[in-house]
Protein backbone atom coordinates (compact mmCIF):
# COMPACT_ATOMS: atom_id res chain seq x y z
CA UNK A 1 0.00 0.00 0.00
CA UNK A 2 2.82 2.53 0.74
CA UNK A 3 4.61 1.86 -2.58
CA UNK A 4 1.73 2.62 -4.33
CA UNK A 5 0.96 5.74 -2.09
CA UNK A 6 4.18 6.91 -2.57
CA UNK A 7 3.82 5.98 -6.51
CA UNK A 8 0.58 8.33 -6.33
CA UNK A 9 2.21 11.23 -4.63
CA UNK A 10 5.22 10.95 -7.40
CA UNK A 11 2.81 10.79 -10.15
CA UNK A 12 0.25 13.88 -8.78
CA UNK A 13 3.61 16.02 -8.11
CA UNK A 14 5.20 15.32 -11.87
CA UNK A 15 1.19 15.90 -13.23
CA UNK A 16 1.55 19.17 -11.55
CA UNK A 17 5.25 20.37 -12.43
CA UNK A 18 4.64 19.74 -16.18
CA UNK A 19 0.91 21.21 -16.13
CA UNK A 20 0.43 23.22 -13.22
CA UNK A 21 -2.77 21.83 -13.39
CA UNK A 22 -6.10 23.65 -12.03
CA UNK A 23 -9.34 22.71 -11.01
CA UNK A 24 -12.58 24.80 -12.49
CA UNK A 25 -15.44 24.33 -10.42
CA UNK A 26 -17.71 25.68 -12.67
CA UNK A 27 -20.98 23.57 -12.25
CA UNK A 28 -20.53 21.88 -9.21
CA UNK A 29 -18.42 21.80 -5.86
CA UNK A 30 -15.95 19.62 -5.07
CA UNK A 31 -17.42 17.99 -2.63
CA UNK A 32 -17.84 14.27 -1.14
CA UNK A 33 -20.78 13.03 -3.30
CA UNK A 34 -21.11 10.13 -5.69
CA UNK A 35 -20.48 11.22 -8.85
CA UNK A 36 -20.00 9.56 -12.37
CA UNK A 37 -17.44 11.95 -13.87
CA UNK A 38 -16.80 11.68 -17.92
CA UNK A 39 -14.08 13.56 -19.90
CA UNK A 40 -12.87 13.77 -23.05
CA UNK A 41 -9.78 11.78 -23.93
CA UNK A 42 -6.77 12.85 -25.81
CA UNK A 43 -3.86 11.22 -23.82
CA UNK A 44 -2.95 8.64 -21.45
CA UNK A 45 -2.57 10.87 -18.55
CA UNK A 46 -5.90 12.29 -18.80
CA UNK A 47 -7.53 10.48 -15.40
CA UNK A 48 -4.44 11.39 -13.88
CA UNK A 49 -4.94 15.33 -14.19
CA UNK A 50 -8.24 15.09 -13.25
CA UNK A 51 -7.35 12.48 -10.42
CA UNK A 52 -4.93 15.20 -9.27
CA UNK A 53 -7.27 18.35 -9.05
CA UNK A 54 -9.68 16.26 -7.26
CA UNK A 55 -9.49 17.07 -2.93
CA UNK A 56 -7.21 14.17 -0.95
CA UNK A 57 -10.81 12.87 0.55
CA UNK A 58 -12.31 12.52 -2.73
CA UNK A 59 -9.33 10.91 -4.91
CA UNK A 60 -9.69 7.83 -2.29
CA UNK A 61 -12.82 7.38 -3.48
CA UNK A 62 -13.07 7.85 -7.04
CA UNK A 63 -11.79 5.51 -9.71
CA UNK A 64 -11.00 6.06 -13.15
CA UNK A 65 -12.48 3.16 -15.88
CA UNK A 66 -9.42 2.32 -18.20
CA UNK A 67 -8.84 -0.10 -20.87
CA UNK A 68 -7.77 -3.74 -19.84
CA UNK A 69 -5.53 -4.02 -22.89
CA UNK A 70 -3.60 -1.04 -21.87
CA UNK A 71 -3.07 -0.73 -18.31
CA UNK A 72 -2.24 -5.17 -18.23
CA UNK A 73 -0.02 -4.83 -21.05
CA UNK A 74 3.39 -4.93 -18.18
CA UNK A 75 3.99 -5.19 -14.73
CA UNK A 76 4.46 -1.13 -14.51
CA UNK A 77 1.06 -0.69 -15.97
CA UNK A 78 -0.53 -2.98 -14.01
CA UNK A 79 1.20 -1.45 -10.69
CA UNK A 80 -0.13 2.17 -11.67
CA UNK A 81 -3.68 1.04 -12.74
CA UNK A 82 -4.32 -1.61 -10.15
CA UNK A 83 -2.61 -0.98 -7.24
CA UNK A 84 -2.19 3.31 -7.45
CA UNK A 85 -5.36 4.14 -8.87
CA UNK A 86 -7.46 1.54 -8.26
CA UNK A 87 -8.83 1.60 -12.18
CA UNK A 88 -12.14 -0.45 -12.96
CA UNK A 89 -10.35 -2.55 -15.72
CA UNK A 90 -12.48 -3.25 -18.80
CA UNK A 91 -12.26 -5.50 -21.71
CA UNK A 92 -13.25 -3.28 -24.67
CA UNK A 93 -13.08 -5.84 -27.60
CA UNK A 94 -16.98 -7.72 -26.99
CA UNK A 95 -14.91 -10.72 -28.81
CA UNK A 96 -12.94 -11.44 -26.12
CA UNK A 97 -14.66 -10.05 -23.09
CA UNK A 98 -15.96 -12.02 -20.19
CA UNK A 99 -17.19 -9.35 -17.78
CA UNK A 100 -19.86 -6.94 -18.79
CA UNK A 101 -17.97 -3.42 -18.64
CA UNK A 102 -21.63 -1.68 -17.46
CA UNK A 103 -21.96 -4.35 -14.71
CA UNK A 104 -18.13 -3.93 -13.59
CA UNK A 105 -19.00 0.32 -13.55
CA UNK A 106 -22.32 -0.82 -11.20
CA UNK A 107 -20.51 -3.25 -9.09
CA UNK A 108 -18.22 -0.11 -8.48
CA UNK A 109 -20.79 2.39 -7.97
CA UNK A 110 -22.91 -0.14 -5.88
CA UNK A 111 -20.06 0.08 -2.98
CA UNK A 112 -20.00 3.72 -3.09
CA UNK A 113 -17.17 5.20 -5.37
CA UNK A 114 -17.37 7.80 -8.01
CA UNK A 115 -16.13 6.49 -11.69
CA UNK A 116 -13.73 8.90 -14.00
CA UNK A 117 -14.89 7.75 -17.64
CA UNK A 118 -13.86 8.63 -21.01
CA UNK A 119 -16.87 7.95 -23.36
CA UNK A 120 -15.28 8.40 -26.27
CA UNK A 121 -13.99 4.80 -26.07
CA UNK A 122 -10.90 5.67 -27.13
CA UNK A 123 -8.10 8.45 -27.24
CA UNK A 124 -8.98 11.17 -29.54
CA UNK A 125 -5.64 12.22 -31.47
CA UNK A 126 -7.19 13.61 -34.75
CA UNK A 127 -8.51 17.17 -35.72
CA UNK A 128 -12.32 17.26 -33.89
CA UNK A 129 -12.60 18.54 -30.40
CA UNK A 130 -14.72 15.26 -29.60
CA UNK A 131 -15.27 11.88 -30.73
CA UNK A 132 -18.96 10.84 -30.68
CA UNK A 133 -19.74 8.80 -27.79
CA UNK A 134 -19.86 5.40 -27.12
CA UNK A 135 -23.38 4.19 -25.73
CA UNK A 136 -21.91 3.13 -22.66
CA UNK A 137 -22.82 6.07 -20.90
CA UNK A 138 -26.31 6.04 -21.25
CA UNK A 139 -26.40 2.48 -20.08
CA UNK A 140 -24.94 3.35 -16.89
CA UNK A 141 -27.14 6.32 -16.30
CA UNK A 142 -29.84 3.96 -17.28
CA UNK A 143 -28.75 1.52 -14.83
CA UNK A 144 -27.97 3.98 -11.94
CA UNK A 145 -30.44 6.86 -12.22
CA UNK A 146 -29.64 8.48 -8.62
CA UNK A 147 -26.16 9.51 -9.50
CA UNK A 148 -25.31 12.37 -10.94
CA UNK A 149 -22.61 12.66 -14.42
CA UNK A 150 -20.42 15.40 -14.17
CA UNK A 151 -18.69 16.65 -17.85
CA UNK A 152 -15.34 17.11 -17.21
CA UNK A 153 -13.31 19.64 -19.83
CA UNK A 154 -9.72 18.42 -19.50
CA UNK A 155 -7.59 21.26 -22.00
CA UNK A 156 -4.09 21.40 -23.37
CA UNK A 157 -2.95 17.81 -22.43
CA UNK A 158 -2.80 16.50 -26.15
CA UNK A 159 -0.43 19.63 -26.60
CA UNK A 160 1.76 18.10 -24.02
CA UNK A 161 2.29 15.46 -25.19
CA UNK A 162 1.16 14.71 -28.55
CA UNK A 163 0.58 11.57 -30.12
CA UNK A 164 3.66 9.30 -30.54
CA UNK A 165 5.65 11.77 -27.77
CA UNK A 166 7.32 10.15 -25.02
CA UNK A 167 8.76 13.61 -23.40
CA UNK A 168 5.90 16.11 -21.76
CA UNK A 169 6.72 19.47 -22.19
CA UNK A 170 5.55 21.90 -19.88
CA UNK A 171 2.16 23.37 -20.92
CA UNK A 172 -0.77 25.31 -18.11
CA UNK A 173 -3.52 22.46 -18.06
CA UNK A 174 -7.28 23.22 -16.31
CA UNK A 175 -9.43 20.99 -15.95
CA UNK A 176 -13.51 22.20 -15.77
CA UNK A 177 -16.00 20.36 -13.96
CA UNK A 178 -20.07 21.68 -15.39
CA UNK A 179 -22.87 21.45 -14.33
CA UNK A 180 -24.56 17.70 -13.20
CA UNK A 181 -27.02 15.70 -15.89
CA UNK A 182 -29.10 12.68 -15.25
CA UNK A 183 -31.15 10.82 -17.79
CA UNK A 184 -34.03 12.13 -18.39
CA UNK A 185 -36.59 9.68 -20.14
CA UNK A 186 -34.39 10.41 -23.33
CA UNK A 187 -33.58 7.70 -25.79
CA UNK A 188 -30.19 6.82 -26.22
CA UNK A 189 -29.38 8.97 -29.10
CA UNK A 190 -30.36 12.23 -27.63
CA UNK A 191 -29.41 11.24 -24.01
CA UNK A 192 -25.80 10.85 -25.65
CA UNK A 193 -25.77 14.09 -27.73
CA UNK A 194 -27.11 16.24 -24.64
CA UNK A 195 -24.42 14.95 -22.89
CA UNK A 196 -21.55 15.81 -25.57
CA UNK A 197 -23.09 19.17 -26.01
CA UNK A 198 -23.02 19.58 -22.11
CA UNK A 199 -19.21 18.80 -22.08
CA UNK A 200 -18.42 20.48 -25.75
CA UNK A 201 -19.45 23.84 -23.44
CA UNK A 202 -17.07 23.63 -21.54
CA UNK A 203 -14.28 23.85 -23.56
CA UNK A 204 -12.44 27.22 -24.21
CA UNK A 205 -12.92 28.68 -27.66
CA UNK A 206 -10.65 27.56 -30.80
CA UNK A 207 -7.90 29.81 -31.45
CA UNK A 208 -7.49 30.36 -34.80
CA UNK B 1 28.30 41.22 4.84
CA UNK B 2 26.25 38.76 6.85
CA UNK B 3 25.38 41.52 9.17
CA UNK B 4 23.98 43.71 6.09
CA UNK B 5 21.84 41.25 5.31
CA UNK B 6 20.37 40.45 8.06
CA UNK B 7 19.47 44.49 8.21
CA UNK B 8 18.52 44.59 4.99
CA UNK B 9 16.19 41.52 5.69
CA UNK B 10 14.95 43.02 8.60
CA UNK B 11 13.71 46.16 6.53
CA UNK B 12 12.17 44.18 4.14
CA UNK B 13 9.98 42.12 6.79
CA UNK B 14 9.31 45.59 8.64
CA UNK B 15 7.71 46.84 4.97
CA UNK B 16 5.84 43.95 5.02
CA UNK B 17 4.74 43.99 8.64
CA UNK B 18 3.42 47.56 8.10
CA UNK B 19 1.96 46.75 4.59
CA UNK B 20 -0.07 43.90 6.89
CA UNK B 21 -0.87 46.14 9.02
CA UNK B 22 -2.08 48.44 6.70
CA UNK B 23 -4.34 45.94 4.84
CA UNK B 24 -6.08 44.62 8.17
CA UNK B 25 -7.03 48.48 8.98
CA UNK B 26 -8.11 48.91 5.55
CA UNK B 27 -10.11 46.03 5.71
CA UNK B 28 -11.94 46.59 8.84
CA UNK B 29 -12.70 50.35 6.59
CA UNK B 30 -13.97 48.34 3.88
CA UNK B 31 -16.96 46.86 2.97
CA UNK B 32 -16.97 43.34 3.29
CA UNK B 33 -16.32 41.90 -0.10
CA UNK B 34 -14.18 44.80 -1.08
CA UNK B 35 -12.78 42.93 -4.42
CA UNK B 36 -9.37 45.78 -4.07
CA UNK B 37 -8.70 44.76 -0.53
CA UNK B 38 -9.36 40.74 -0.80
CA UNK B 39 -6.57 40.94 -3.81
CA UNK B 40 -4.17 43.59 -1.41
CA UNK B 41 -4.23 41.26 0.75
CA UNK B 42 -3.50 38.07 -1.26
CA UNK B 43 -0.72 40.33 -2.77
CA UNK B 44 0.52 41.06 0.55
CA UNK B 45 0.63 37.56 1.78
CA UNK B 46 2.08 35.94 -1.14
CA UNK B 47 4.95 38.77 -1.15
CA UNK B 48 5.38 37.26 2.56
CA UNK B 49 6.63 33.84 0.65
CA UNK B 50 8.21 35.33 -1.91
CA UNK B 51 10.24 36.62 0.66
CA UNK B 52 11.12 33.99 2.38
CA UNK B 53 12.02 31.81 -0.46
CA UNK B 54 14.39 34.81 -1.52
CA UNK B 55 16.38 34.82 1.60
CA UNK B 56 15.66 30.86 1.36
CA UNK B 57 18.05 31.07 -2.00
CA UNK B 58 20.54 34.12 -0.81
CA UNK B 59 21.59 32.23 2.22
CA UNK B 60 22.65 29.24 -0.27
CA UNK B 61 24.23 31.49 -2.16
CA UNK B 62 25.37 31.36 -5.98
CA UNK B 63 23.71 27.61 -5.98
CA UNK B 64 20.39 28.80 -4.02
CA UNK B 65 20.07 31.83 -6.39
CA UNK B 66 20.72 30.06 -9.59
CA UNK B 67 18.40 27.17 -8.46
CA UNK B 68 15.94 29.74 -7.98
CA UNK B 69 16.07 31.59 -11.04
CA UNK B 70 15.93 28.26 -13.07
CA UNK B 71 13.09 27.42 -11.75
CA UNK B 72 11.43 30.47 -12.03
CA UNK B 73 12.62 30.51 -16.07
CA UNK B 74 10.91 27.32 -16.23
CA UNK B 75 7.14 28.24 -14.81
CA UNK B 76 7.53 31.19 -17.07
CA UNK B 77 8.63 28.98 -19.98
CA UNK B 78 5.42 26.78 -19.15
CA UNK B 79 3.44 29.59 -18.88
CA UNK B 80 4.63 31.17 -21.79
CA UNK B 81 4.49 28.63 -24.10
CA UNK B 82 0.99 27.57 -23.02
CA UNK B 83 -0.09 30.95 -25.22
CA UNK B 84 1.88 30.15 -28.27
CA UNK B 85 0.49 28.81 -31.20
CA UNK B 86 3.16 25.47 -31.44
CA UNK B 87 2.54 22.66 -32.99
CA UNK B 88 3.01 18.91 -32.14
CA UNK B 89 5.46 19.33 -35.16
CA UNK B 90 7.54 21.83 -32.57
CA UNK B 91 7.78 19.14 -30.38
CA UNK B 92 11.13 18.40 -30.02
CA UNK B 93 12.43 21.80 -30.60
CA UNK B 94 10.47 22.47 -27.43
CA UNK B 95 11.46 19.94 -25.61
CA UNK B 96 14.81 21.01 -26.56
CA UNK B 97 14.11 24.44 -25.15
CA UNK B 98 13.26 23.00 -21.92
CA UNK B 99 15.00 20.16 -20.64
CA UNK B 100 18.92 21.35 -22.45
CA UNK B 101 18.84 24.68 -23.37
CA UNK B 102 17.09 26.05 -19.87
CA UNK B 103 19.45 23.80 -17.60
CA UNK B 104 22.54 24.30 -19.98
CA UNK B 105 21.84 28.31 -19.59
CA UNK B 106 21.79 28.04 -15.89
CA UNK B 107 24.70 25.76 -15.85
CA UNK B 108 26.77 28.39 -18.54
CA UNK B 109 25.64 31.61 -15.73
CA UNK B 110 26.35 29.38 -12.69
CA UNK B 111 30.30 28.44 -13.63
CA UNK B 112 30.50 31.89 -15.35
CA UNK B 113 30.91 31.46 -18.54
CA UNK B 114 29.87 34.59 -20.35
CA UNK B 115 30.99 33.93 -23.72
CA UNK B 116 28.60 31.11 -24.40
CA UNK B 117 25.61 31.58 -21.86
CA UNK B 118 25.27 35.28 -23.43
CA UNK B 119 25.25 33.44 -26.74
CA UNK B 120 23.18 30.59 -26.24
CA UNK B 121 19.88 31.18 -26.91
CA UNK B 122 20.42 34.14 -29.32
CA UNK B 123 22.40 32.59 -31.48
CA UNK B 124 22.64 28.57 -31.45
CA UNK B 125 18.90 28.17 -29.55
CA UNK B 126 17.31 30.81 -32.40
CA UNK B 127 19.34 28.44 -35.32
CA UNK B 128 18.60 25.16 -34.09
CA UNK B 129 15.42 25.09 -32.96
CA UNK B 130 14.03 26.44 -36.46
CA UNK B 131 15.63 23.44 -38.00
CA UNK B 132 14.01 20.85 -35.40
CA UNK B 133 10.93 21.94 -36.09
CA UNK B 134 12.02 21.95 -40.19
CA UNK B 135 12.93 18.60 -39.82
CA UNK B 136 8.91 17.62 -39.29
CA UNK B 137 8.10 18.78 -42.97
CA UNK B 138 5.09 20.90 -41.01
CA UNK B 139 4.80 24.56 -42.71
CA UNK B 140 1.67 25.71 -41.72
CA UNK B 141 2.12 28.90 -39.60
CA UNK B 142 6.26 28.16 -39.27
CA UNK B 143 7.14 31.51 -38.97
CA UNK B 144 4.57 32.33 -36.49
CA UNK B 145 5.76 29.03 -34.38
CA UNK B 146 9.15 29.54 -34.53
CA UNK B 147 9.28 32.97 -33.62
CA UNK B 148 6.78 32.40 -30.61
CA UNK B 149 9.11 29.74 -29.36
CA UNK B 150 12.07 31.95 -29.63
CA UNK B 151 10.46 34.82 -27.88
CA UNK B 152 9.27 32.27 -25.42
CA UNK B 153 12.93 31.51 -24.84
CA UNK B 154 14.41 34.77 -24.64
CA UNK B 155 11.82 36.40 -22.03
CA UNK B 156 11.75 33.05 -19.59
CA UNK B 157 15.19 32.29 -19.68
CA UNK B 158 17.40 34.34 -21.55
CA UNK B 159 17.11 37.26 -19.91
CA UNK B 160 15.85 36.57 -16.15
CA UNK B 161 19.03 34.24 -16.28
CA UNK B 162 20.51 37.78 -16.17
CA UNK B 163 19.35 37.86 -13.01
CA UNK B 164 21.48 35.29 -11.48
CA UNK B 165 24.36 36.38 -13.90
CA UNK B 166 25.35 39.68 -11.85
CA UNK B 167 27.40 37.28 -9.49
CA UNK B 168 29.73 36.12 -11.98
CA UNK B 169 30.25 40.07 -12.95
CA UNK B 170 34.45 40.79 -11.39
CA UNK B 171 34.21 43.99 -9.47
CA UNK B 172 37.32 45.62 -7.80
CA UNK B 173 36.72 46.12 -4.21
CA UNK B 174 32.96 44.60 -4.50
CA UNK B 175 34.46 40.93 -4.31
CA UNK B 176 31.95 38.38 -2.76
CA UNK B 177 29.40 41.12 -2.46
CA UNK B 178 27.85 40.70 -5.61
CA UNK B 179 24.29 38.96 -4.08
CA UNK B 180 23.94 42.67 -3.32
CA UNK B 181 23.36 43.40 -6.79
CA UNK B 182 20.55 41.06 -7.48
CA UNK B 183 19.14 42.35 -4.33
CA UNK B 184 19.51 45.89 -5.05
CA UNK B 185 18.09 44.97 -8.59
CA UNK B 186 15.47 43.01 -7.53
CA UNK B 187 14.15 45.68 -4.84
CA UNK B 188 14.62 48.63 -6.96
CA UNK B 189 12.36 47.20 -9.55
CA UNK B 190 9.82 45.21 -7.18
CA UNK B 191 8.98 48.33 -5.27
CA UNK B 192 9.05 50.66 -8.17
CA UNK B 193 6.03 48.20 -9.50
CA UNK B 194 4.76 48.43 -5.62
CA UNK B 195 4.95 52.26 -5.95
CA UNK B 196 3.35 52.74 -9.29
CA UNK B 197 0.03 51.06 -7.48
CA UNK B 198 0.25 53.04 -4.83
CA UNK B 199 0.58 55.95 -6.40
CA UNK B 200 -1.59 54.86 -8.96
CA UNK B 201 -4.62 54.12 -6.55
CA UNK B 202 -3.79 57.70 -4.55
CA UNK B 203 -3.70 60.14 -7.59
CA UNK B 204 -3.59 58.41 -11.16
CA UNK B 205 -6.01 60.05 -13.46
CA UNK B 206 -4.34 60.22 -17.23
CA UNK B 207 -4.21 56.57 -18.50
CA UNK B 208 -1.19 55.86 -20.35
CA UNK B 209 -2.13 52.93 -22.56
CA UNK B 210 -5.73 52.29 -21.76
CA UNK B 211 -5.54 49.84 -24.72
CA UNK B 212 -3.20 47.15 -22.75
CA UNK B 213 -2.95 47.86 -19.14
CA UNK B 214 -6.17 50.30 -18.25
CA UNK B 215 -4.49 50.58 -14.71
CA UNK B 216 -1.26 52.08 -15.61
CA UNK B 217 -1.83 55.95 -15.24
CA UNK B 218 0.95 58.49 -16.02
CA UNK B 219 0.90 60.04 -12.02
CA UNK B 220 1.31 56.21 -11.23
CA UNK B 221 4.30 55.75 -13.29
CA UNK B 222 6.30 59.16 -12.61
CA UNK B 223 5.32 58.83 -8.61
CA UNK B 224 6.61 55.44 -8.72
CA UNK B 225 9.96 55.23 -10.82
CA UNK B 226 10.57 58.29 -8.77
CA UNK B 227 10.02 57.36 -5.16
CA UNK B 228 11.25 53.87 -6.28
CA UNK B 229 14.66 55.48 -7.93
CA UNK B 230 15.17 57.52 -4.32
CA UNK B 231 14.90 54.16 -2.31
CA UNK B 232 17.89 52.51 -4.97
CA UNK B 233 19.84 55.79 -3.91
CA UNK B 234 19.33 55.58 -0.21
CA UNK B 235 20.58 51.96 -0.60
CA UNK B 236 23.85 53.24 -2.87
CA UNK B 237 26.22 51.59 0.27
CA UNK B 238 25.30 47.95 -0.73
CA UNK B 239 26.24 48.27 -4.02
CA UNK B 240 29.55 49.57 -6.33
CA UNK B 241 28.03 52.82 -7.17
CA UNK B 242 27.97 56.62 -5.64
CA UNK B 243 24.56 58.02 -4.25
CA UNK B 244 23.80 59.36 -7.85
CA UNK B 245 24.65 56.18 -9.81
CA UNK B 246 22.61 54.54 -7.72
CA UNK B 247 19.93 56.93 -8.58
CA UNK B 248 20.49 57.05 -12.43
CA UNK B 249 20.55 52.97 -12.86
CA UNK B 250 17.31 53.04 -10.75
CA UNK B 251 15.81 55.76 -12.99
CA UNK B 252 16.76 53.40 -16.09
CA UNK B 253 15.42 49.75 -13.95
CA UNK B 254 12.58 51.15 -13.62
CA UNK B 255 11.78 52.63 -16.41
CA UNK B 256 12.24 49.22 -18.05
CA UNK B 257 10.22 47.53 -15.76
CA UNK B 258 7.58 49.93 -16.64
CA UNK B 259 7.62 49.28 -20.36
CA UNK B 260 9.03 45.81 -19.63
CA UNK B 261 4.85 45.39 -17.98
CA UNK B 262 3.58 47.07 -20.79
CA UNK B 263 4.77 44.86 -23.35
CA UNK B 264 3.62 41.79 -21.58
CA UNK B 265 0.35 43.70 -20.95
CA UNK B 266 0.38 43.49 -24.78
CA UNK B 267 0.91 39.91 -25.68
CA UNK B 268 -1.75 39.09 -22.75
CA UNK B 269 -4.28 41.17 -24.45
CA UNK B 270 -3.57 39.76 -28.19
CA UNK B 271 -4.09 36.26 -26.37
CA UNK B 272 -7.14 37.41 -24.75
CA UNK B 273 -6.09 36.71 -20.79
CA UNK B 274 -5.70 38.50 -18.10
CA UNK B 275 -3.18 37.07 -15.87
CA UNK B 276 0.29 34.79 -17.59
CA UNK B 277 -1.10 32.29 -14.42
CA UNK B 278 -2.23 31.45 -11.39
CA UNK B 279 0.39 29.68 -9.06
CA UNK B 280 0.93 33.43 -7.60
CA UNK B 281 -2.23 34.34 -5.27
CA UNK B 282 -3.10 37.78 -5.61
CA UNK B 283 -0.17 38.62 -8.48
CA UNK B 284 -1.26 35.75 -11.12
CA UNK B 285 1.29 33.50 -12.89
CA UNK B 286 5.58 34.11 -12.33
CA UNK B 287 5.55 35.96 -15.48
CA UNK B 288 2.76 38.72 -14.24
CA UNK B 289 5.25 39.31 -11.52
CA UNK B 290 8.83 39.07 -13.49
CA UNK B 291 7.91 40.71 -15.98
CA UNK B 292 9.38 44.25 -14.89
CA UNK B 293 12.84 42.19 -13.56
CA UNK B 294 12.75 40.44 -17.63
CA UNK B 295 13.64 43.74 -18.91
CA UNK B 296 15.31 45.22 -16.50
CA UNK B 297 17.84 42.53 -15.90
CA UNK B 298 19.84 42.12 -18.92
CA UNK B 299 20.23 45.98 -19.31
CA UNK B 300 21.23 46.11 -15.97
CA UNK B 301 23.62 43.72 -16.14
CA UNK B 302 25.03 45.47 -19.36
CA UNK B 303 25.53 48.60 -18.07
CA UNK B 304 27.08 47.58 -14.77
CA UNK B 305 29.31 45.18 -17.14
CA UNK B 306 30.27 47.84 -19.27
CA UNK B 307 31.51 50.28 -16.68
CA UNK B 308 31.95 48.51 -13.61
CA UNK B 309 33.34 44.84 -15.04
CA UNK B 310 36.96 43.88 -15.17
CA UNK B 311 39.06 41.01 -16.94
Amino acid sequence: MSAARAAAALIVGFARAITAVRGIWQGVAPVQAQRIYYANHASHGDFVLVWTVLPRALRARTRPVAGADYWQASRLKRFIGRDVFNAVLIDRDPATRRADPIAQMGNALASGDSLILFPEGTRNTGGQRLLPFKSGLFHLATQNPGIDLVPVWIENLNRVMPKGAHIPIPLICTVTFGAPLRLDGEDKAPFLSRAEAALLALAPPERP
Amino acid sequence: MDTHFIILLACVLAVLAIATIAAQVLKRRALPGDLTIQNLTARINAWWVMVAVIALAFAFGTAGVVILFALCSFAALREFLTLTNTRAADHWALVAAVFVVLPLQYILVGIGWYGLYSVLIPVYAFLFMPILSALRGQSDNFLIRVSEAQWALMIAVFCVSHVPALLSLNIPGYEGKNLFLIFFLIVVVQSSDVLQYVWGKAIGRRKIAPNLSPSKTLEGLVGGVLSASVLGAALFWITPFTISQAFGLSLVITAMGFFGGLVMSAIKRDRGVKDWGHLIAGHGGFIDRLDSVIFSAPIFFHIVRFYWNVG
